[in-house]
């Protein structure tokens, strides 16, 4: 396994080896610039990340718990599975953490006005919700088709003052929102903040967006290291964007763990209805980054499928493509019925709905675990709540 | 010197400013899309900007972004918009740029995107997300200086502070493209006080053409622009007036039409 200097990525352009870096119209560049020297200061300010931790904190309710599941492992037959509970941070997924930082810079910045795309709603709600906290007027941009099966968050967004823009265009999912975010955007860059949900688009989001995130691998870390003396064996997160997964693997990089990033597969991947952007897909340049994408032979991109609109995007951050070449990360695909599988499961065995994205995670656990001896650890982030599923899932 | 370079010389002389029409290619197909092009070079066009349609065109209005749409749905690609290219070269000296986001031209190879844009007799390229900070991975393999070949036209926003405008025009060739405002194609309202500030600012740090666009689309809007610039770009116009007589047994000398009172408003006055 090549040795991933960690600390070395992004360069000051945002690449991370051959991906990342700002592709985006000049009207943007300015405010992207201006972006990342804001957040150099803050990443440096005391007086920020004290507020940004307090908040973490008292209003998020961080540390999240790291839970052994025990009946889970030992129907599992395998190494000890431990769950990293985002579920049960305010709102109700780890989308708040980053939602959090980037809402405390666009005050420091003096921007009172936010955007967000959201597939799932969970970055939708966690942005509406520190909209509110901090009195910014709040726009939300949703593709069609996730305001249909997501539709428990769009009220929630409303109930906290945001208002919720339908996206038709394309299949009406994430990569659509994005799109039409970003085309506001263009129009109301001089006064309004854009919060990326993933650590996705032009830099400095992907290395942001970790960075916000990645106090759930560092609490992770510190917290199976007093609970069983040694670093787990195995880390597992589901991966759309690859917010959730960056924040659990950063922390862990230059450790002796392994990492496994969770693609969805939909309705498999021989059908061509999925959205395994890693282990299929080739490398292109996507809202304001390179990286491995879902594309025809023409450069056109492809519509991703999964049943959970969290996952559903054809595109990944930069930084999970460049783990994917230098091997330190292992990315896989599980489809949805093994998805639902794994959420039925965690149901009854755990007393825990998870949310049918990290329900992606727990199906893989179930595939690594059994193949492991009881003295092995696998942490799984459990990303998200299922409320907002059960819509979709049959009772 | 390119056709670009000896386009402006020529309007000098004139005393004309260019007319700059984007038409995205093979809408609503290959064919009407030849048609239509050539009807706009007879017609006035100085300068063809031809859009390679993208599935996810970030920076266009809902107008392009239909028209993009149309295209994709007749299976127009870069190759088929080169061959596109090939096509109206053999009929008109005028310059084309080929108007493109990154991913298309990244996927075709951007070595030979660059052979055969110039072998086709394109003059331009213009790739709308692609900052110079980031352009050198698709300059890197081009031959000839700019001038000469392919030259790159890149974009000045409402948003460029001076110093970024002055970095941006050191490496641009051909003309730059001021944009008129903060928004997507085809946005409304024209601000000429502040195009005017924006172009005074540019020549100040650029001897290159300075050529206007997005959401310019009367013929006033059009004299009014080509009193403070080089060149004027009509784009999401033409595309609206395609879009709304698609079935229209006249669409191209509609489109001729549109095409002769907007190049009338390039004449200035003496």
């Amino acid at each position: 396994m090549n040795k991933f200097e960690a600390k070395m990525y992004p360069d000051s352009k945002g690449h991370f080896g051959p991906y990342g870096g700002r592709y985006v119209g000049e009207t943007l560049m300015p405010a992207l610039l201006e972006l990342d020297a804001a957040y150099h200061d803050i990443a440096q300010d005391p007086g920020f990340q004290r507020e940004f931790h307090e908040l973490l904190h008292h209003y998020a309710g961080r540390p999240t718990p790291l839970f052994h599941a025990k009946r889970l492992s030992s129907h599992l037959r395998g190494a000890k599975v431990y769950l990293k509970r985002e579920d049960l941070a305010h709102t109700g997924a780890h989308k708040i953490n980053n939602t959090l930082g980037q809402a405390l810079l666009a005050g420091w910045m003096g921007k009172k006005k936010v955007i967000a795309e959201t597939g799932a709603g969970q970055h939708g709600v966690a942005t509406a919700t520190v909209a509110a906290l901090f009195g910014m007027e709040c726009r939300i941009f949703m593709g069609t088709e996730d305001i249909r099966r997501q539709a428990a968050n769009v009220q929630r967004m409303k109930l906290l003052g945001a208002e919720v823009f339908p996206v038709e265009s394309g299949t009406g999912t994430l990569k659509d929102a994005m799109n039409e975010a970003m085309r506001y955007w263009v129009g109301a860059v001089q006064d309004t903040f854009y919060v990326i949900g993933s650590v996705a688009g032009p830099h400095p989001y992907p290395a942001m967006v970790r960075d916000f995130q990645k106090v759930i691998g560092e609490e992770a870390r510190e917290q199976i290291l007093k609970e069983a003396g040694n670093l787990p064996d195995m880390l597992i997160a589901c991966v759309g964007g690859g917010s959730n997964a960056m924040g659990l693997f950063y922390p862990f990089v230059d450790d002796p763990v392994g990492m496994v990033g969770v693609e969805a597969a939909g309705k498999g991947i021989e059908t061509g209805k999925h959205a395994a952007t890693l282990s299929t897909g080739s490398v292109g340049v996507l809202h304001g980054s390179k990286s491995y994408m879902l594309q025809d032979e023409d450069g056109q991109i492809q519509e991703a499928h999964s049943i959970s609109a969290g996952l559903d995007y054809p595109g990944v951050g930069p930084e999970h493509s460049l783990l994917k070449d230098l091997e330190r990360a292992r990315y896989v695909a599980i489809d949805d019925k093994q998805a639902l599988d794994a959420f039925r499961k965690l149901c009854v065995l755990e007393g825990i709905i998870p949310a049918l994205e990290s329900s992606h995670a727990i199906a893989q656990a179930m595939i690594e675990a059994p193949r492991r001896s009881p003295s092995e650890i696998i942490v799984v982030n459990l990303s998200g709540r299922g409320d907002k599923d059960l819509g979709i899932v049959d009772v | 010197m390119n056709r670009i370079g000896k386009m402006f010389e020529a309007l000098k002389e004139k005393k004309e400013k260019a007319l700059v029409g984007f038409v995205t290619a093979g809408d609503p197909n290959i064919s009407d899309s030849l048609r239509i092009i050539t009807a706009m070079c007879d017609a006035g066009v100085d300068i063809l900007e031809l859009g390679v349609p993208f599935s996810d065109p970030t920076a266009d209005g809902p107008v392009i972004q239909r028209s993009s749409g149309r295209a994709l749905a007749g299976g127009v690609n870069l190759k088929a918009v080169l061959e596109m290219t090939h096509n109206i070269r053999e009929k008109t000296e005028i310059p084309i740029i080929l108007f493109s986001y990154y991913n298309p031209i990244l996927r075709y190879g951007n070595e030979a995107f660059y052979r055969d844009a110039r072998a086709a007799g394109a003059d331009g390229v213009l790739v709308v997300d692609l900052p110079h900070e980031e352009s050198d991975e698709m300059t890197d393999c081009w031959t000839e200086p700019p001038e000469e070949g392919l030259s790159l036209i890149r974009l000045i926003a409402p948003t460029t502070p001076p110093e970024r405008m002055a970095q941006i025009a050191e490496s641009a060739s051909g003309f730059l493209y001021l944009v008129s405002k903060t928004g997507v194609t085809g946005s409304d309202g024209l601000d000429t006080g502040k195009i005017r500030q924006h172009t005074e600012s540019l020549r100040a740090v650029s001897s290159l053409p300075i050529c206007v666009g997005f959401g310019i689309s009367t013929p006033e809007d059009v004299a009014a622009i080509a009193s403070v610039a080089d060149g004027v770009v009509i784009g999401s116009a033409f595309e609206r007036l395609i879009e709304e007589n698609l079935d229209h047994p006249d669409l191209v000398s509609i489109i001729a039409e549109k095409v002769r009172v907007s190049k009338e408003a390039t004449k200035m006055p003496l």
